[in-house]
């Protein structure tokens, strides 16, 4: 392996490993904060997806703007979906059992994907690089890397820092951090937590369906794509530490890289690679990289 | 009354044969193979609080055993080729389990699925099994000429016992010392601990008790469909026996039945082209609506529902029930 190629594998593995660490951090987070088990999370990032193929002609065809418009209109759309979800389906089920929560997610990934199915059909769709982002950088003397790689990767590290921020900097992340503690205490201090709650997931939601949307143009879309992501995803959030975004962040760079590089040097044993890493991390260290709290 | 639905539900199960034509007959031997990985599973989730998610394993590595053990044809098959597979289920479970049981809550689901998932790249990526396209069975395992697993009703009749023996193995296992002391472990494992109960070494037995049922209903999977595939260890059809469980409702074996009989027959009959026509094939959405239903109004599961209809009848308010439950 040259360097030249070596530097691509490190950007294709730093990009798919920002864009794991964009859906299991909704996934960390509403499992960390509110204490659900979300199988249905991979569900969004499917929809995103869909949405990117489907939304994106008719919304940039009414307001103009193309893809970005779209981006903006999805995220909207997936915040109100989070919030209209979370009231119907959630908010009944924190006293109950975890294992109740997974039965109900089932439930909801197979209502997500029939619907799915009903609306846009079972084929496989690619989706087009938006022109502004369809050129190539050049890289050494003979290869070239796309730039709209390069934005995923820009727009999922401006999405981690903006959720630092929030998290560390402001008064809500601070009642979030709080309420991931203490429940009951922080709604006797006087903070509406089921609102709060709300907020949380409808956040997780969109920031699941922007990655589907955002990543939509490089995977392709296809049906049950939500459900290998979703599996990977809780990797990612069970090695770094449930509940720990920072963990996330590092497991899911990990994860990237190995898959990447594993594809590439061990292409017979990539599938399983992951998995080992998981197995040796969680006997190594049982609550993850970073415990949360 | 608990127990008399149970025998009355073998009992039907045992005449079952005597009004089913062939299909009928496919169809509830294969719900009975499930109901075993179930019950299997049901020992771990229900009864000691582990939940495994990697269950589909030692259901694929009691298949993928049996027929590559019936390739050796070395005779008088049933005999031999049935505890081995058990057993190497059995062993693989052991070596999960000891590993895995470092871990706690959802932390041990992920690794479970961890080895499941290198069992399952394991015979995908390899020529061991046939890689991608699995492998028959070409000749079924048999005992003399009176138990001959080719013919479909024998293989109904031997899976039924199967199902019943495992059935009542569970439930006098649970009343034992051990099942007594698996049950503290679910309600209060510090406690057990604090009592003087090494909780890990019985912790370990109810993972290998579990991996070796698994093993027994792939074997019978095998025998049954005469066919392998990585499929049969995916995670699917781990995450498709806890939903099974969990439907059924946790911490009763006949939960366990319920929820394999249920989760099936609901999926036939959403897949069936009589009813629903064209619709047949967007099946999932009723099978979805079906489980989100039972969620919002069956927290105990389907075992639940007498329960609930006797405390209508008697007209218990809503907010006693709650408490009556928590």
């Amino acid at each position: 392996m040259d360097l030249s190629t070596f530097l691509i594998q490190c950007l294709n593995s730093l990009q798919y490993g920002l864009l794991l660490f964009l859906v299991a951090s909704g996934l960390t987070l509403i499992f960390g904060i509110m204490g659900v088990i979300n199988l249905a999370h991979g569900s969004f990032y499917m929809i995103g997806a869909y949405m990117a193929f489907a939304l994106a002609p008719i919304v940039s065809g009414t307001f103009g703007g193309g893809f970005f418009s779209a981006l903006v209109v999805g995220v909207v759309l997936a915040v109100l979906l989070g919030y209209v979800l979370e009231w119907a389906f959630f908010s009944f089920l924190y006293e109950r059992e975890h294992l109740q929560q997974v039965l109900m997610t089932y439930g909801l990934i197979l209502v997500f994907e029939e619907c799915r199915s009903l609306l846009l059909g079972d084929d496989v769709h690619g989706v087009e690089v938006p022109p502004l982002l369809a050129g190539t950088l050049p890289l050494g003397d003979t290869m070239t890397y796309p730039v709209y790689r390069l934005f995923i990767s820009g727009v999922c590290l401006l999405l981690a820092l903006a959720m630092y921020w929030v998290f560390t900097r402001t008064r809500l992340g601070m009642m979030i951090r709080a309420g991931s503690t203490n429940r009951e205490m922080v709604q006797s201090l006087g903070i509406d937590i089921k609102f709060l709650y709300r907020v949380v997931f409808a956040a997780g939601v969109a920031i699941a369906v922007l990655a589907g949307m955002v990543a939509a143009p490089v995977s392709s879309v296809y049906p049950g794509m939500g459900n290998s992501v979703l599996i990977i995803c809780f990797v990612v959030v069970v090695i770094g530490g449930i509940g720990s975004i920072r963990g996330a962040l590092l497991a899911a760079l990990l994860i990237g890289a190995v898959d990447t590089f594993g594809k590439v040097l061990l292409p017979q044993a990539a599938g399983v690679l992951v998995y080992v890493l998981m197995a040796l991390i969680l006997l190594w260290k049982p609550d993850g990289l970073f415990k949360a709290g | 009354m608990n127990k008399s639905f149970v025998v009355a539900a073998f009992a039907a199960l045992a005449a079952f044969p005597l009004v089913a034509g062939s299909y009928g007959l496919d169809l509830v031997t294969k719900i009975m193979i499930y109901a075993v990985l179930a019950l299997s599973l049901e020992l771990l989730v229900g009864s000691t609080g582990l939940v495994c998610f990697g269950q589909a394993a030692f259901f694929g590595i009691g298949a993928y055993a049996t027929v590559l053990l019936m390739g050796l044809d070395w005779g008088d098959s049933m005999l031999w080729v049935l505890p081995a597979a058990v057993l190497m289920a059995a062993v693989y479970a052991l070596a999960v389990g000891a590993l895995s049981l470092r871990t706690k809550g959802v932390y041990f689901i992920m690794v479970t699925l961890a080895f499941a998932q290198m069992a399952y790249y394991v015979v995908h990526d390899t020529p061991l099994g046939g890689g991608t396209d699995g492998i028959y069975l070409y000749s079924k395992p048999a005992l003399g000429s009176w138990l001959d697993l080719d013919k479909p009703l024998v293989l109904y009749l031997f899976t039924w016992a199967c199902l019943l023996g495992v059935y009542v193995f569970l439930a006098v296992l649970l009343q034992s010392r051990f099942g007594r002391a698996l049950a503290g472990i679910r309600v209060n494992e510090q406690r057990m601990r604090a009592t003087g109960f090494s909780t890990y070494p019985y912790k370990l037995a109810a993972f290998t008790i579990s991996g070796a049922m698994a093993g027994l209903s792939g074997f019978l999977f095998a025998v049954k469909d005469g066919f392998v595939n990585p499929e049969l260890m995916s995670w699917h059809l781990s995450g498709a026996v806890l939903i099974m469980i969990i439907l059924g409702g946790l911490g009763h074996l006949r939960g366990a039945l319920i929820g394999a009989f249920a989760f099936a027959l609901l999926q036939e009959l959403f897949k069936s082209e009589a009813i629903f026509g064209n619709f047949a094939k967007h099946w999932h959405l009723g099978l979805g609506l079906s489980i989100i239903a039972s969620v919002a109004w069956l927290p105990h599961g389907l075992v639940g529902i007498p329960e609930k209809i006797t405390q209508r009848l008697r007209g218990v308010p809503r907010q006693d029930q709650e408490a009556h439950h928590g």
